[in-house]
């Protein structure tokens, strides 16, 4: 099991460095500078001091030197100042917003889990009855609607007209003077919308997912002899299928996290939460290109940590897997 | 072949609406300059106040419907050609593309996407471009898939034996077994495509007013979320009814061609 995860860790390391390597080619050819931008933002600029710019970037020397000098300064975490006004480091900037991104991803990821799964498992288990079909046909809608639209919808109707839950932020103005309670409500208040559509977005896909994977499985023999045996329905259902039918959902939570986290500029930037997403939309309207740089880094490396844990899962959940 | 497929297509209702629901709105957008009754893409904060008008609900399926074909075109393109590269071939130049594909699996592409446009202008046709080169993973896995399944079968060897040309095998023996998959996820593809833009259009970042897309008239719904509500509401019900339709056609050929697919 050891050493199992650390050759996946191992594994992760040129996948690593070929997510950056592809980042930082797109960013560079594409056309114009981050000086020129910068030089556009700020015409007081000398040419002196774009030249020191240029330099300090190693703009001039060809890209895969650029690369090299980028990752080595990445390493120690140094991704350079941001070009905002602040001028502040861009890892400063990350590490504040980083939190709260993860916390709503995580909390939406449990929610999705929660709900898609026994969704999927009792469809596949009352197959082509009346729950089975609302069900299909909330998954083709769930699959087409724009979820930001959704949130638009369910900001006018909670937000504006029954006002039951505030729109935008993650705390209200008099957060200070709350007591305790009402610190740990105004939170959750805050958070409960974004989360809840964060979570929506994932909901169709896994719970259609988990609902083929049971049919599968509830068709093979061995669920026939357990029946066979005399076991009882739920026995069979829950102990025997399901635990075949959540190995390959498993790999699908994995490979969801980049969509999450995709999404959350979408949702952060709707509801005004200041995480990582509403920091890179803000990054790439300025083009403050060492944050945009050091966010698709970080999005990235999240991504990963996502596939090992679902990597890990997996290896816990089928002992076939780790002993290759 | 085709006489089952019609068959089984025609059975599965939902799919067969979705297909005339395709036709209505290609209909639409191209015929979209001579049903309206005024060009909406000048739009006015007077007129945009009204609650949108089919003029611009119907110049905005011209937006959607062009960003998801030429979208689609792209990513299929190069997903075809590179998943008949890697699945022929295979070898070294197999693991050295699959591997880009893993790696651009793992980037949020939603990230990527806005990092690039960053970069270049905000536009139509740079919107295009963009989906189309961020979305073509999925069809080289396809298509290397189906290569691999074929190019060991009998026919494959026959056509080696009397000395047909590689190109000639891939292009006219191989990936014609490919085109039923191809097709359905780029039916899928064409829906994905205008969520992608209808929410790059509302960031901001998209098709850019004064041109009219269901994205941006729901950036002006947001701005205006007090007073005009039906500005939020409408242009999404066109997203959701136009990719509805799309995932409804898609998944209906998927069935109609293979009905283990069926999931």
């Amino acid at each position: 099991m050891v050493i199992y995860f650390i050759k996946r860790l191992l594994e992760m390391i040129p996948t690593i460095i070929g997510i950056t390597l592809v980042s930082f080619f797109i960013i560079h050819l594409a056309p114009g500078k981050p000086t020129d931008i910068l030089a556009e933002l700020n015409p007081k600029i000398t040419p002196e001091a774009r030249e020191k710019l240029e330099k300090y970037y190693g703009l001039d020397k060809p890209i895969i030197t650029q690369y090299g000098i980028w990752l080595k300064r990445v390493v120690k975490l140094d991704f350079g100042d941001s070009f905002s006004t602040d001028k502040r480091p861009v890892w400063d900037k990350i590490k504040e917003r980083l939190p709260i991104t993860i916390i709503i991803n995580v909390l939406s990821l449990i929610l999705v889990i929660l709900i898609a799964i026994p969704i999927g498992v009792s469809s596949a288990t009352h197959q082509y009855s009346l729950y089975d079909k609302i069900t299909t046909v909330a998954v083709f809608v769930g699959f087409a609607i724009p979820t930001f639209w959704l949130a638009l919808l369910l900001m006018i109707l909670f937000g504006i007209y029954l006002d039951w839950l505030p729109i935008s932020g993650i705390r209200s103005l008099d957060y200070d003077n709350l007591s305790a309670g009402g610190k740990v409500w105004d939170l959750t208040s805050h958070l409960i919308l974004p989360v809840l559509l964060e979570a929506f977005g994932g909901l169709a896909g896994l719970s259609r997912y988990m609902r083929s994977n049971m049919l599968e499985v509830i068709r093979s023999d061995y669920i026939t002899t357990a029946r066979a045996k005399g076991l009882s329905e739920r026995v069979v259902i829950y102990k025997h299928a399901m635990r075949n039918a959540l190995l390959p959902v498993i790999t699908i939570l994995g490979l969801s996290v980049p969509g999450l986290i995709g999404g959350s500029v979408i949702f952060e930037t709707i509801f005004a939460i200041p995480g990582m997403g509403q920091l890179f939309y803000m990054s790439v309207m300025m083009r403050d290109y060492p944050l945009i740089m050091g966010i698709l880094t970080i999005g990235a490396i999240l991504t990963l940590i996502g596939n090992l844990l679902a990597d890990i899962g997996y290896a816990v959940a089928d002992p076939r897997i780790r002993t290759r | 072949m085709s006489n089952t497929f019609w068959k089984r297509f025609k059975y599965n209702k939902l799919a067969v609406l979705g297909g005339i629901v395709v036709i209505c709105l290609v209909t639409f957008a191209i015929l979209a300059p001579h049903i309206t009754p005024y060009n909406p893409n000048s739009i006015n904060v007077q007129h945009i106040l009204e609650p949108p008008t089919t003029s611009h609900i119907i110049w905005g399926s011209r937006i959607s419907l062009s960003v998801g074909f030429v979208a689609v075109g792209i990513s299929t393109f190069i997903g075809v050609i590179l998943g008949a590269i890697t699945g022929y071939y295979g070898g070294w130049i197999d693991r050295i593309i699959m591997r880009f594909v893993d790696i651009m699996l793992s980037i949020p592409t939603f990230f990527l996407l806005l990092a690039v446009i960053a970069f270049l202008e905000p536009g139509i046709s740079n919107i295009m471009i963009v989906i189309g080169l961020t979305s073509w993973m999925g069809v080289t896995r396809l298509v290397r898939a189906e290569f691999l399944s074929v190019k060991e079968r009998e026919f494959t060897q026959s056509a080696r034996a009397i000395g047909a040309g590689d190109m000639r095998i891939i292009f006219r023996h191989i990936l014609p077994n490919a085109i039923a998959p191809v097709l359905v996820s780029a039916v899928l593809g064409v829906a994905g495509a205008i969520l992608v833009e209808s929410a790059l259009s509302f960031l901001g970042i998209g098709v850019q007013p004064p041109t009219a897309s269901w994205g941006n008239i729901l950036t002006i719904g947001k701005d205006n979320i007090e007073i005009a509500w039906w500005l939020s509401v409408f242009p999404g019900l066109a997203i959701l009814i136009t990719v509805l339709a799309y995932n409804l056609l898609g998944e209906g050929i998927r069935d109609a061609i293979d009905p283990r697919m069926k999931m």
